[in-house]
């Protein structure tokens, strides 16, 4: 009787603590996420940079290659992501240069709050920027490239939000790590391609797949959640390793 | 009394250091009840003047450089320090450690009697040479976010923090337009949020006009007076003597001399 009543109460307190915590990290990166939201709607730093590399891609390409619609189908996928990946580390780099200003970063790392509050609250604001991108490129290419998808559409939707979501979780995660060196621009793509080779891979079959009709996209919809669920886990697990270094 | 409140400080610190706060889940609830009772002792010996920070043989190197060089001391409750010394002498290496910023290289830093100074980071307020705002904010919005950091929700404090510091809390204007002076105090105020026990000042009064540098040594001798531990680093420590408890003197990472009034050190 005894044992259980203190199990109970040993378990009511970690119930406790733990809702405690959550709250905590809920509550940090809702204020953090609307500062970084706020910061970029007044700067558009990154919006803007990131809209005029995909524009460029995108003009660029299809006066170069010209393509009709058959061969559209075929390296669309490919040429959309390989477009976002590049204009999302513009928006990467951006996102944490704004903590090094004024050392700003300092005044988070003495506070109690916990580092993956700032983390999560980068990632989801990095998400937001590029899916703005995503929105507003879309048809963009849908006219340049004459694209038409054979295959189900609406499985299209998905894709984006767990590439996206592969893209800014590494891409936040090794440009906090290449904040304090010497060259960072260079440092951080040099860090997440070949990282988000798995992921790219994904991406760009399963979009080639929906576009062409010929297979299914569920296989590569599987390896792109399953990536994004390890490496979302390692990003948060090793992340105040990489703030509190020096 | 004294001598009671040592030990039981001793024994509090002993059962602390098996368990530290990393790691308070894994301890059985009996040695936590235990190392409750005798953290709420910890805080006594505060009032029996033993230090609230000691730093023992600290060592910070930056590469093949010693920015502090085996320093060690004590440093009492309520008191204002200034602390001097020429450029690169180790003073905001000092405060960066207290802060938590800079892992010693070698040596131990005690503050509230825990090594664990993440454990005690909101009992510490810290205002560096960099303002740490956000240039694009408001005065206001940057006091809202960080308080957010604290778990201050409530916009009373920040408003009432920005006016301590002499500055309005309704001014909207961002503060990449701010003057020196105001930045300085509203970094004054971002560090004064949630009300430290321990205030680390890093170069505080520079390019700050004479009138606001006053008002500012006044709020920091009230603070001094409401029992807060102040650290200041400067190069104008005339505009503390009147109000600074001891004056620490820094040299070549070392601490060499420690003097109750503001006196230039003695060339050899």
């Amino acid at each position: 009787m005894n044992k259980e009543a203190t199990s109970d109460v040993t378990s009511g307190l970690t119930s406790q603590r733990m809702s405690q915590s959550s709250r905590a990290i809920a509550g940090v990166s809702r204020a953090t996420l609307a500062k970084d939201l706020r910061l970029e709607w007044r700067s558009k730093d990154a919006i803007n940079s990131m809209l005029f590399f995909a524009l460029l891609v995108v003009v660029v390409f299809s006066f170069s290659f010209d393509p009709n619609a058959e061969q559209s189908r075929q390296i669309a996928g490919g040429l959309v992501w390989v477009a976002f990946l590049f204009a999302a580390v513009v928006a990467l780099n951006q996102t944490w240069a704004r903590e090094l200003r004024n050392q700003v970063l300092d005044a988070y790392r003495v506070s109690p709050a916990p580092a993956n509050s700032l983390f999560l609250a980068k990632a989801l604001g990095n998400f937001i920027f590029v899916a703005v991108l995503e929105m507003l490129m879309t048809p963009l290419f849908i006219m340049f490239y004459k694209l038409r998808p054979l295959g189900p559409a609406w499985q299209l939707v998905p894709i984006a939000a767990l590439g996206t979501w592969a893209i800014v979780v590494n891409g936040t995660f090794f440009a906090a790590m290449s904040l304090r060196t010497r060259s960072r621009e260079i440092m951080l793509p040099l860090l997440l391609f070949p990282v988000s080779i798995p992921a790219l891979l994904a991406m760009v079959n399963a979009t080639t797949v929906i576009l062409t009709g010929e297979l299914s996209a569920k296989f590569w919809i599987v390896l792109l959640s399953t990536y994004d669920v390890v490496f979302t886990i390692a990003c948060l697990l090793l992340f105040g390793l990489v703030l509190h270094a020096e | 009394m004294g001598f009671a409140l040592r030990s039981v400080n001793l024994a509090s610190q002993k059962l602390r250091s098996f368990a530290p706060l990393g790691r308070w889940d894994t301890c059985p609830y009996v040695v936590r009840g235990a190392i409750d009772f005798n953290f709420a002792f910890s805080y006594l010996p505060v009032l029996d003047s033993s230090p609230i920070i000691a730093v023992t043989a600290l060592v910070k190197q930056f590469g093949r450089f010693a920015a502090l060089r085996g320093v060690s001391a004590e440093f009492n409750a309520g008191r204002l320090y200034t602390i001097l010394g020429d450029n690169g002498a180790g003073k905001t290496t000092l405060l960066r450690a207290l802060a938590g910023l800079a892992e010693p290289t070698r040596g131990r830093i005690q503050i509230l009697g825990t090594t664990n100074l993440r454990a005690v980071c909101r009992q510490l307020g810290y205002m560096a040479h960099p303002s740490l705002l956000y240039d694009e904010m408001s005065g206001m919005e940057n006091l809202r976010y960080f308080a957010r950091l604290y778990g201050i929700t409530d916009d009373d404090t920040c408003g009432a923090t920005m006016a301590a510091v002499d500055l309005d809390p309704g001014l909207p204007r961002p503060v990449s337009q701010y003057s020196q002076g105001m930045r300085q105090r509203l970094s004054l105020a971002r560090a004064l949020l949630n009300d430290p026990t321990i205030l680390l000042l890093d170069e505080p009064f520079s390019n700050v006009d004479v009138r606001s540098a006053g008002a500012m040594v006044s709020l920091l001798a009230q603070m001094r007076t409401a029992d807060k531990t102040i650290f200041v680093v400067t190069h104008q420590a005339s505009l503390l003597e009147d109000v600074a408890d001891e004056f620490i003197w820094m040299e070549a990472g070392q601490i060499v001399r420690r003097t109750p009034e503001l006196r230039p050190l003695e060339t050899k």
